[in-house]
């Protein structure tokens, strides 16, 4: 029936271990296409891992996907990835190096643990997009959830539409752009990094200071905005840690107690 | 975790909503295999709907378990009868759980009290359009069980059930009826922290509790301020205010069906609507599984209150 889950565990909990390979993709040179519509998340990243690591093809189209939850994760190489459709939870995780296109919204925890490569999302994303990002590009055309960034420790999200709250919550190192309007509690216990912001910002969280753009501020938002053909950039603030609550210094914890 | 969904038909219009919920449940079940409930509103009649169980799915099957189902189910026709309702049929879906079709025009608290007097009743809805069907199993095992398949009606919500702090069983399930109102249920996902207050509060005004459910002080809460002169839209601005935790529920009248996330946003909801639809779950796959086509889609924030009326 329609919406039915045809996931099967084993004993053990193991999803699916008797999936294969469908090897159902029209593969054209470096290219390939498949329809998703009728497959499992793991017949889905069965096939993509066979296309990518065994097959040669650098550039994968992937129809229906359905909303799925868990696809493409873990991918760890250079290539292009296109989803004609929307994403479930925790779309392109753990990946290192793709280029992907989304034209359709994602859930909650897209591209969490992202280490590089670039994500374009067309549409909405869910809460918590790019929790815990390490580097490379997360482009959300629509809006976006609460929690955007959690713990962010390096790249760049790029939001056009508004955000939830609690964006920034913890974040470490990178930056966020948000072109749109943002929630509560922005930049809530952040230790480094930026945020900038074109829109109202309900509230900042604890210890998030707005503070002057410099050149290099302009700079690098152009330079975003130049590559993924956004126009000029709107009038952003900036926010950044206010290092009142987090206290560091140069002495490593063993030094401390020497000194004490 | 559990999961949680609702669809709305706008301008009058009816379709197998039976079918559909139970689509949306199934595609969410990983969310919740306990248990699956449907709140489900057909064209709204003269005649009132009461479901009913007189024993829990897994309660013992002893050796007077069918006998004492059928004499306290006699019992049941017979306080019907002397409240002044007027029996049209009783039907039962499982041996423990009953639909009455009565004509009645009293007012459902002595009623339900009565009916709840009856050892093992639990009164799962009363409503001229509501119907409420529960039990454990996931959403296919259910709506086959109680033949949801075909229920032509306007709107529902559902729920797939990962229980956490009460019992599996019917009680524990969702969707809760707001007794002793006509009409209103709800689903929730989350936990509720001040539940011990309001459980005590609104015992205090007269109501009584099926379950040690957090979910269930919802639509009691709610179906009391609605009772007070709120409307639907005002009641769920105000328990942002008035019910602690972290939750997104919906919640659904003969007219409304409304949904209301907490302030910090914690638990998801996506929504979609057009022209015709409004359709809301826990996961977008839960849509997709009664719209199988791209759709765009989005979450509410925190602290929004949606009502979408018929």
């Amino acid at each position: 029936m329609p919406g039915e889950s045809i996931i099967k565990y084993d004993a053990r909990g193991l999803a699916e271990p008797l999936a294969e390979v469908p090897k159902i993709s029209d593969i054209s040179g470096d290219a390939a296409t498949f329809d998703a519509a009728d497959l499992t998340t793991r017949q889905i990243n069965l096939e993509l891992r066979w296309l990518l690591y065994e097959s040669g093809i650098t550039d994968v189209t992937v129809l229906n996907p359905g909303a799925k939850h868990s696809i493409g994760v873990g991918i760890l190489q250079r290539c292009r990835i296109h989803y004609k459709g929307s994403l479930g939870y925790f779309g392109c995780g753990l990946i290192d190096g793709p280029e992907i296109v989304i034209d359709g919204r994602v859930g909650w925890s897209v591209c969490e643990n992202m280490m590089s490569g670039v994500v374009e999302i067309r549409k909405n994303a869910g809460s918590l997009t790019g929790a815990a990002l390490r580097g490379g590009d997360i482009v959300v055309h629509g809006a976006v959830g609460a929690r955007t960034g959690i713990d962010q420790k390096g790249g760049t999200i790029l939001v056009l539409g508004n955000a939830g709250m609690n964006n920034a919550f913890m974040m470490q190192r990178g930056r966020q752009i948000y072109c749109g309007d943002v929630g509560h509690g922005l930049g809530d216990s952040m230790y480094d990094g930026a945020i900038y912001v074109a829109g109202k910002v309900a509230s900042l969280g604890i210890d998030c200071v707005e503070a002057d753009l410099g050149a290099d501020d302009h700079e690098f938002l152009q330079r975003k905005f130049s590559i993924y053909a956004l126009g000029t950039p709107p009038t952003f603030r900036k926010f950044v840690c206010g290092k009142a609550l987090w206290n560091y210094d140069n002495l490593e914890p063993s030094e401390k107690k020497l000194v004490l | 975790m559990c999961g949680i969904a609702g669809i709305i038909y706008k301008n009058s219009r009816t379709a197998d909503i039976g079918t559909q919920m139970t689509a949306m449940l199934q595609s969410m079940k990983h969310r919740g295999p306990d248990s699956t409930g449907f709140a489900l509103f057909g064209p709204k009649a003269d005649q009132i709907v009461i479901r009913f169980t007189l024993a829990d799915a897994n309660d013992k099957r002893d050796f007077g378990f069918n006998e004492r189902l059928e004499r306290n189910r006699i019992e049941i026709e017979s306080r019907l009868a002397k409240t002044g309702a007027t029996v049209d049929r009783v039907e039962g879906d499982t041996d423990y759980a009953y639909r009455a079709v009565v004509d009645y025009d009293g007012a459902l608290k002595p009623l339900a009290d009565y009916l709840e007097d009856v050892a093992g009743c639990e009164v799962l809805s009363i409503g001229h359009a509501l119907e409420i069907v529960k039990d454990l199993g996931d959403a296919q095992t259910v709506a086959d069980q109680y033949h949801l398949a075909g229920f032509d009606g306007t709107h529902a919500i559902g729920h797939v059930r990962m229980a956490t702090e009460s019992d599996v069983d019917i009680s524990g399930a969702h969707p809760y009826w707001a007794y002793p109102f006509n009409d209103v249920a709800v689903v929730h996902n989350g936990q509720l922290t001040n539940y011990f207050q309001w459980k005590r509060r609104l015992e205090r005004s007269g109501h009584r509790f099926q379950s040690e459910c957090d979910s269930e002080i919802i639509a009691v809460y709610l179906a009391q301020k609605m009772e007070e002169g709120l409307t639907l839209d005002e009641a769920m601005h105000e328990s942002l205010d008035e019910l602690d935790g972290v939750f997104t529920y919906m919640c659904v009248t003969a007219d409304a069906l409304g949904v209301a996330k907490d302030e910090m946003a914690a638990k998801p909801l996506v929504l979609f609507e057009n022209d015709e639809i409004v359709a809301m779950a826990s996961e977008e796959i839960a849509i997709r599984a009664i719209l199988d086509h791209e759709i765009d889609t989005y979450d509410p924030y925190e602290s929004q209150v949606l009502v979408f009326n018929r």
